[in-house]
């Protein structure tokens, strides 16, 4: 047969590449993304990027004003606190904890969630009744009251709070993934894999895996906030990192005794946060609209 | 000559229980018997709730009749042969936009199927597929598509090149047609009889639209409630329908038709 191609372009655009051209066509939605990448930079390099070890305290320089004000020096940027710390490369340590530690604990909340929400969909019966409606009701409960009462018998340190917060992010995932497979499971195109001789494992990983995708993306950065705001709201309370760790919300907590005499070291944790926070919301609300409106275009 | 299919008393009860206290309510299909020989096509009719799409599910294995068996050219095809069963007989469901999967290309949906069911090589298995696309009248391009870039039409063509790509001894098709619109309906029929002509497989077809049904089958099966209430050539039931309900569904289709060419 002879062979030859209709389109001038030979581009066959996949769902994923979909939602990246729908994406980036939001701006906010970019700048966003930006952000958030550049966290994911300091959370790898941020011992290459910040100029002095974050724990050495420098006796000379003690509570020394950010760089743009009068009395500030630029070779301590974001100034120092009363130990005499460099607040910038402490910022920088900090998000690296924050962020770092949050992206894991969602990474291992999403397999363990996933792997128990599809078991639990695929089959039917008590046994998954049982499970959903248990963890149903665990999803009622703030997932920082979970972690607090788990930290509370584990024991403080940032391990604990993060396996804490692992726990409390579990049902989540479980909850969506299981109605997600659910409803996959009796459309037609379910039956006609079987029809084929699809064993159901191979439904999964073939048919229901990549179709999962723009769920598990959503609800990934929904519990990356949840748990960006928990890590440091445990550390706040003094419950999460513990001291030659760096971690913001602990940063924060430590420097509300000089608020008043020195508030840039409140405000600029409390700014890294916020940051974080915002532009992982930003993401996930383009994600969001860009999937809606992939099928659209 | 043996019959491609033959269908032998096929009883199938189907209990669905409302709430726990309550009795379940049964739903009886059959007893049906009927044969299909090869290049032939048969039509199932009869109003909503009858039955037919339970009778199709039965034919492919979805379900288990609980009497009754199904001879495939003479030998008897055992539930637990799923191999055999699934290359011979192959099922098309009404279009619907939870038949293609959304996140699948549809060179992997056809892939997968012949990759569960034939030897090929993974070379021999996409000339195969892009043989079967222009076979149904798509491009070869087609296989990298996804299906929110097809057209419902479209759609339906890849349906049925899930179900031929195996050449199969007969195809049973629930509703093809349904949600097409006109043009890209007699499109599609006319298609499917040129690939019946071409390949000589038989071909079960259930639809409501009687118009489709005198165009295509050779004999036809009304069902109600889950019995046959009257079968025979296509030609012949039309003329002289026996049944009282046969009548009406004829007549009903048929009063319409009239109507609507009365207005030219």
């Amino acid at each position: 047969m002879p062979r030859f191609s209709l389109y001038q372009e030979e581009f066959h655009p996949s769902p994923f590449m979909h939602i990246w051209l729908e994406f980036k066509r939001s701006h906010f939605a970019l700048v966003g993304l930006a952000v958030l990448l550049m966290f994911c930079g300091i959370a790898v390099l941020a011992p290459l990027m910040s100029p002095y070890d974050p724990n050495i305290q420098n006796t000379n320089a003690i509570l020394l004003p950010p760089a743009w004000e009068g009395n500030g020096s630029i070779s301590h940027i974001f100034g120092t606190d009363a130990l005499g710390r460099d607040v910038f490369s402490r910022t920088l340590h900090g998000a690296r904890t924050t962020f770092g530690s949050s992206v894991i604990l969602v990474i291992i909340a999403l397999l363990i969630g996933v792997a128990l929400g599809t078991l639990a969909g695929m089959n039917k019966g008590v046994k998954s009744s049982v499970l959903n409606h248990l963890l149903d009701s665990l999803m009622a409960v703030p997932t920082l009251l979970i972690a607090i009462i788990i930290v509370a018998i584990l024991g403080t340190g940032l391990l604990n709070s993060m396996m804490a917060i692992i726990l409390a992010l579990i049902p989540q995932f479980v909850h969506q993934t299981r109605s997600f497979v659910r409803e996959e499971m009796k459309k037609d195109y379910v039956l006609l894999d079987k029809l084929d001789g699809a064993s159901s494992a191979r439904i999964f990983w073939k048919s229901i895996l990549p179709s999962m995708f723009e769920l598990l993306a959503v609800q990934s950065t929904l519990a990356l906030s949840v748990a960006i705001i928990d890590i440091s709201a445990l550390g706040f309370l003094s419950l999460g990192a513990q001291v030659p760790l760096v971690e913001l919300g602990a940063s924060l907590s430590q420097s509300l005794e000089v608020a008043y005499s020195a508030p840039w070291l409140v405000a600029l944790p409390g700014f890294c946060i916020f940051l974080m926070v915002l532009a992982v919301n930003i993401v996930g609300e383009g994600l969001r609209s860009a999937l809606r409106n992939r099928l659209i275009h | 000559m043996t019959a491609v299919l033959e269908v032998k008393e096929l009883i199938y009860t189907h209990r669905i229980r409302r709430s726990i206290f309550s009795a379940p309510d049964e739903f009886v299909l059959g007893p049906i018997s009927f044969a299909v020989n090869a290049g032939e096509t048969l039509a199932l009719t009869g109003h909503n709730g009858s039955g037919k799409t339970l009778l199709a599910k039965a034919l492919v294995g979805a379900i288990q009749p609980q009497q009754g068996s199904i001879l495939l050219e003479g030998k008897e095809v055992e539930q637990s042969d799923k191999k055999t069963r699934n290359h011979d007989i192959r099922l098309i469901l009404q279009h619907s936009n939870t038949t293609l999967n959304k996140a699948v290309t549809v060179g992997n949906v056809l892939n997968q199927t012949l990759q569960l069911n034939t030897k090929l090589d993974e070379q021999d298995r996409k000339a195969k597929i892009e043989q079967t696309l222009v076979r149904v009248g798509l491009l070869r391009e087609h296989y990298y598509f996804y299906r929110h870039m097809l057209s419902d039409g479209q759609q339906q063509r890849v349906s049925l090149a899930r179900a031929m790509i195996l050449d199969p001894k007969i195809i049973i098709a629930d509703e093809p047609f349904a949600a097409l619109d006109p043009s890209v309906r007699s499109q599609t029929v006319n298609l499917i009889l040129d690939i019946q002509r071409d390949l000589g497989m038989a071909f079960i077809f259930i639809s409501q639209n009687l118009g489709i049904v005198r165009h295509i089958s050779d004999t036809v099966m009304i069902i109600d409630k889950g019995k046959v209430i009257e079968s025979g050539k296509t030609a012949r039931v039309f003329q002289n329908p026996q049944h009282e309900l046969t009548q009406k569904l004829i007549d009903s289709h048929f009063s319409l038709v009239d109507k609507h060419f009365g207005q030219f």
